[in-house]
């Protein structure tokens, strides 16, 4: 199943990666090598396997719901790249 | 053409824990921006999601409460969109393996018709953060304090034909969330929200149109007039010949219309796949089974009891079960009061419901209480007072004049009982209105209302009126 210049632009876009116009054309080739990798195990018949959703061999823990953090906003607004008012700055953003 | 509407609706409902859905921060409404979103809220490298017990625990009663199947082994998934309120770039959901499946709803429609709607899944996942765009005019600015508050997304089936039934479903999926105690409910902070995938098709066709999915609507008024909107203006493009864009849009409640937000197109690949930082999570069957016994009486199982206990219409039940509160009032007032229960459920759904609706008050800080109301109740049942008369009273005791006896004292409202004080205020209105006496002798009957209405004024609305007519037919004979 190869994937084509077009589907790695739109992957690229959705990940907001941002990608060279000259190299479009190798990702496709090395993506299209993974996928066909992949595709190798589409012959094994896994009818009766239940779905591997997780390696480890475990279930997930669960925490009591108590409040275990306070306020460190002053922290974490130090190291944002720009804070106001409380607030976390981003650039305009227009639904 | 005659077209027929295809209504599904996704509902969020946030959970009432005190502890975000996996980290430690807090989940009360209101604090200062951004003081209660702690690193894994705003998803800083290293950091581990613990999911949190009664989420897990929150979301089964809901599925035990909607007989869904709840999964013994269920996953968590990374939705991932990138927009600034949501840190992480994904969004932890479910995907393939939810929580809870395959459940039921019936609701009662405004002809008593009832009909049952599916739920296909409900499954937790987190809330995103909120952003702030009128705030500064070049910067959106971002509060995270939401950031991680667990909820329960609510999928239906594309069960529903028309508004009324999704307003309908909407009411009971609400009022089952507030009796499970697993959330306020509060639409205006945003406890509630609904999104509404609204399609047309011809009448008889078995193959569904293209659908809307219109957003974030925190109303049951909002969900009805959007739903309406959408409806007109799909019908109004499909018979132009035009074709329904697949696309999420926005409910302008100001403008009461609908528009376009995103296509469908880049939004809806959110490429999900099971998060590595999350195991499956097992739930115990002997788990499900010890909140199955915990489940309190349903709204279903509660108008059930009300219509055979206190012998009250369906409308009447239906009504005040809706809020777990209205109902609860309701009972304290039956068990404090001798009148009978039809007349507690007209106060309570009338004059009650009126100035709470008017006052913005919620039922559980009612200025008169369960016992005040029962009290005034009572007054009416012995014949103290009259109906009419009960309602000033409700008033002074809505203004916080006291308990009924102590109104009564007070403004000399005890109704008149006395026969003989009756007749004479009678005999004086016949003697008082010649022409009209002569009028009701020759046969207009119509006339003899004028004279109550007289016996009344001249008593202050004291007299008692069944007494009033039974002394005027007498005596005009």
């Amino acid at each position: 199943m190869p994937i084509t210049p077009e589907e790695v632009l739109k992957i690229a876009n959705l990940a907001r990666l941002q990608i060279k116009q000259d190299e479009v054309e190798q990702y496709a080739i090395d993506l299209s090598s993974i996928i066909n990798l992949v595709e190798q195990m589409n012959a094994v018949d896994t009818k009766d396997i239940q779905p591997m959703a997780h390696p480890l061999d475990a279930t997930q823990r669960l925490r009591e719901d108590k409040v275990t953090e306070n306020n460190q906003r002053d922290k974490f607004q130090a190291v944002a790249p720009s804070a106001e008012k409380g607030l976390y700055l981003v650039p305009k953003v227009i639904e | 053409m005659q077209w027929e509407t295809v209504i599904g609706l996704e509902i969020h409902v946030q959970l009432a824990t005190n502890s975000k859905i996996f980290s430690g921060a807090s989940t009360a409404y209101g604090a200062e921006p951004n003081t209660q979103a702690c690193a894994v809220d705003l998803g800083l490298p290293g950091v581990l999601p613990v999911l949190n017990k009664e989420a897990v625990r929150m979301a089964v009663m809901f599925g035990l409460a909607v007989d869904a199947k709840v999964a013994e082994r269920s996953v968590f998934a990374r939705k991932n969109y990138f927009y600034p309120d949501s840190p992480k770039g994904y969004q932890i959901s479910q995907f393939e393996l939810p929580i809870v499946e395959h459940g039921t709803l019936e609701i009662v429609l405004g002809d008593g018709e009832r009909k049952t709607i599916g739920i296909t899944r409900a499954h937790l996942e987190e809330d995103a953060g909120k952003s702030l765009h009128e705030e500064f005019s070049d910067s959106t600015g971002i509060d995270l304090n939401r950031c991680g508050t667990p909820l329960i997304e609510i999928v239906s089936e594309p069960d529903m034909r028309s508004a009324e039934e999704a307003v309908a479903y909407m009411k009971k999926i609400h009022s089952i969330v507030r009796y499970l105690g697993i959330s306020d409910g509060n639409m205006q902070e945003g406890s509630f929200r609904c999104d509404a995938n609204v399609s047309m098709r011809p009448k008889g066709q078995e193959e569904f149109g293209t659908r809307t999915e219109t957003k974030n609507l925190n109303s049951f008024r909002f969900v009805e007039r959007a739903i309406h909107y959408e409806i007109d203006r799909q019908i109004d493009v499909l018979e132009n010949g035009r074709e329904i864009v697949q696309e999420t849009r926005l409910y302008d409640a100001n403008k009461d219309e609908t528009r376009s937000m995103r296509s469908k197109e880049e939004a809806n690949d959110y490429r999900y796949f099971p998060d590595p930082d999350l195991l499956p999570v097992v739930i115990e069957p002997s788990f499900i089974e010890e909140l199955r016994k915990q489940l309190p009486e349903l709204p279903t199982e509660k108008i059930t009891r009300f219509k055979q206990e206190y012998d009250l219409s369906d409308y009447d039940a239906e009504n005040l079960v809706m809020n777990k509160e209205t109902a609860k009032y309701f009972e304290e007032v039956v068990k404090n009061s001798n009148a009978k229960a039809k007349l507690a459920a007209n106060w309570v759904l009338g004059d009650l419901s009126a100035v709470l609706n008017q006052d913005d008050i919620e039922i559980n800080n009612c200025p008169v209480s369960a016992g005040m109301l029962a009290g005034l109740l009572d007054r009416i049942e012995d014949n103290t007072i009259s109906s009419k008369i009960a309602k000033e009273i409700f008033q002074a005791m809505w203004s916080g004049e006291g308990d009924v006896d102590a109104i009564i004292e007070a403004k000399g409202l005890k109704q008149i009982t006395d026969s003989s004080e009756i007749e004479a205020l009678v005999e004086q209105v016949i003697n008082d209105n010649p022409g009209q006496l002569e009028q009701y002798k020759s046969g207009k009957d119509k006339v003899f209302g004028f004279f109550v209405g007289q016996v009344m004024k001249l008593s202050k609305g004291k007299a008692n009126p069944q007494q009033v007519n039974d002394l005027l037919k007498d005596k005009m004979k």
